[in-house]
């Protein structure tokens, strides 16, 4: 599929009305995402219950791309254990560096649309970034962002 | 601002479609991207070179390649003269009165960190004050705060109105008996907006100022005369002239220059070498350490001559008829916004379409084919100053055509389609 139509069909269905968008009461895990090149910000809440991801919401200002990629992945996650999480976190990181073979067996269901996206190496920061931040709000860092050394994901600071 | 007062009244007169005569000279324009035509509007990031700047450089790397200043031997007698004789070419584009004054560097970037180093470092001290403007691009912005932070100095920035042009009054009140230097960018990269640096220029030297200027984006576009400014230092970078990266030059007064400390330190730019003392070479050989990028040099000059045939006072009045049709075009596309709209501009389109990231605009545009820049364009402070995160820029070269236009105007009405 060419990105003008994963944009016309997918994106931009979760650019207008974006899943879980919103705050989040006593959410017990949270994390910021930035791509200062960008501007790109998402603000991510959890509420995880023993093992569960049980509750999730985001919010932020950003590119159409990272708000689909962000409103899937809640979508996504939602009900999920977070090992669940981890491998989907691992699976969309590898597909959208295009390290993946889709035709092979994974979990990424529609989120395999943005395999599209690994033709384009600077927006590659943009869906991955949603994912990133889940990253951090699992291990409840406080804030990533696109454009540090080595991986995006800063080592632990605070809890959330 | 002479020329801008004649290209806006040459808006009735017909200019030649410069591109219907050099638009073949140009290889690379005739890619395909996404399976359609390469529409290049990214022309103030970096130009595209034609076929007789590439032909030059091979005919050097052929024929006449060797280190230069070094040896008596055939080749390096000849690829001196090729690099001294660009040295001269760029002298009388921007009528300098001396070739010495010409010091090539790896770019604009290169050539101001030259002044702050070379100039700033060795005359300007505690306390003093550095005038900036908020249309500056980062490499004319964060050399002078490195600076201000070593030696406990103080940056005051002039600032903008909502039309992107700078407010020449609050400049002059910003000059004091400790302001020691202004560094001031000839066009805006972002916006478009060309200053007016001649009169700026004269106010600072009635204080007894030095003014540095960043021309990257004006050399391109219109024709400089330094005599004429009157600029201390005047700075521009060849791949933005249809030349090759990796070389640029700075202009300097040659009583400046000869005042100034070295900024790189090796070969060439020294007289003689012992332990206990080195003494350094004349201008303009001071500033350039080490072996130059020879080759690039030359191609630089090559490019000036196939501009200089075209001539620059063509090519911004074509140019300045190519910004007047897109302008008057996606000025009236509903939700669509030009960030940037003074009437002394460069042929630069800054815009934001409402409800659509730049980047998703510049990801649709390249669908098509078309290449504009979508970001802050390295001057996050102008788009601090309008409160936006970034803008989609069209910048366009002399080679653009109003089909081209026509081009993006249809991808902006696809865009807004996709996103309605
Ligand atoms: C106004 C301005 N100044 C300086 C630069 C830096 O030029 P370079 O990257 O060639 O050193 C640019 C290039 O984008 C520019 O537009």
């Amino acid at each position: 599929m060419n990105l003008k139509s994963i944009y016309q069909e997918v994106i931009l269905d979760h650019n207008r009305k974006p899943r879980n968008y919103g705050t989040l009461d006593n959410a017990n895990h949270h994390a910021v995402g930035h791509n200062p090149l960008c501007g790109d910000r998402i603000d991510l809440a959890l509420h995880v219950e023993g093992e569960h991801i049980d509750r999730i919401a985001f919010h932020g200002e950003s590119c159409a791309i990272c708000k689909a990629s962000a409103s899937m992945m809640t979508a996504t996650v939602k009900g999920k254990s977070r090992s669940e999480a981890e491998t989907l976190i691992t699976e969309f990181r590898e597909m959208v560096v295009g390290n993946l073979d889709l035709s092979g067996p994974h979990h990424l269901g529609r989120l395999a649309v943005f395999a599209g996206v690994r033709d384009l190496p600077t927006r590659v920061k943009c869906a991955i970034l949603p994912w990133h931040t889940l990253q951090a709000a699992l291990n409840s860092n406080a804030i990533v962002s696109t454009e540090t050394a080595e991986d995006s994901i800063h080592a632990a600071s605070s809890k959330a | 601002m002479k020329i801008v007062d004649a290209l806006l009244d040459m808006n009735t007169s017909p200019t030649p479609e410069l591109a219907a005569r050099y638009r073949a000279d140009f290889p690379i324009l005739n890619l395909k991207v996404n399976d359609k035509p390469l529409v290049y509007l990214d022309n103030a990031a970096s130009s595209q070179m034609p076929q007789s700047v590439i032909d030059r450089l091979i005919r050097y790397q052929t024929t006449q390649h060797a280190n230069i200043h070094r040896a008596v031997h055939y080749l390096s007698e000849i690829a001196t003269r090729e690099y001294e004789t660009a040295r001269r070419t760029l002298q009388h584009f921007i009528n300098a009165r001396e070739d010495r004054e010409i010091i090539f560097t790896s770019g604009t970037t290169d050539a101001i960190n030259l002044v702050m180093h070379g100039y700033g470092r060795k005359f300007i001290q505690s306390g003093d004050e550095i005038i900036l403007t908020n249309l500056e691009h980062h490499s004319n912005i964060v050399p002078w705060q490195m600076l201000a932070e070593e030696k406990g100095a103080t940056i005051r920035v002039v600032p903008i109105n909502d039309a992107g042009e700078l407010l020449v009054d609050e400049y002059e009140k910003l000059f004091n008996p400790r302001t020691r230097f202004v560094a001031l960018t000839h066009v805006s990269n972002a916006l478009g907006t060309i200053n007016p640096i001649k009169n700026m220029i004269a106010f600072a030297h009635q204080q007894g100022v030095p003014v540095l200027i960043d021309g990257a984006q004006a050399a391109p576009h219109m024709k400089v005369d330094v005599q004429d400014l009157d600029c201390d230092f005047y700075a521009f970078s060849g791949h933005k002239l249809c030349g090759p990266t990796g070389i640029g030059i700075l202009y300097g007064k040659a009583k400046l220059l000869e005042s100034m400390q070295p900024f790189k330190g090796g070969g060439d730019m020294i007289v003689s070498v012992t332990f206990e003392k080195t003494t350094y070479n004349t201008i303009p050989y001071k500033f350039e350490a080490g072996t130059p990028p020879i080759a690039a040099a030359i191609g630089f000059g090559a490019a000036i001559e196939y501009l200089s045939k075209i001539g620059l006072d063509a090519i911004a009045a074509y140019e300045h008829e190519l910004l007047n049709y897109a302008t008057e075009q996606i000025i009236t596309i509903p939700g669509v916004h030009i960030i940037g709209n003074t009437r002394t501009k460069v042929a630069v389109l800054s815009f934001i379409i409402d409800g659509v990231h730049p980047h998703d605009v510049g990801t649709l545009l390249n669908q098509e084919g078309i290449a504009v820049r979508t970001g802050h364009h390295c001057a996050q402070p102008i788009m601090q100053r309008f409160k936006i995160p970034a803008t989609s820029r069209a910048s366009f070269a002399f080679y653009n055509t109003k089909a081209e236009v026509d081009t993006l105007v249809e991808g902006i009405h696809s865009i807004q389609k996709v996103f309605s």
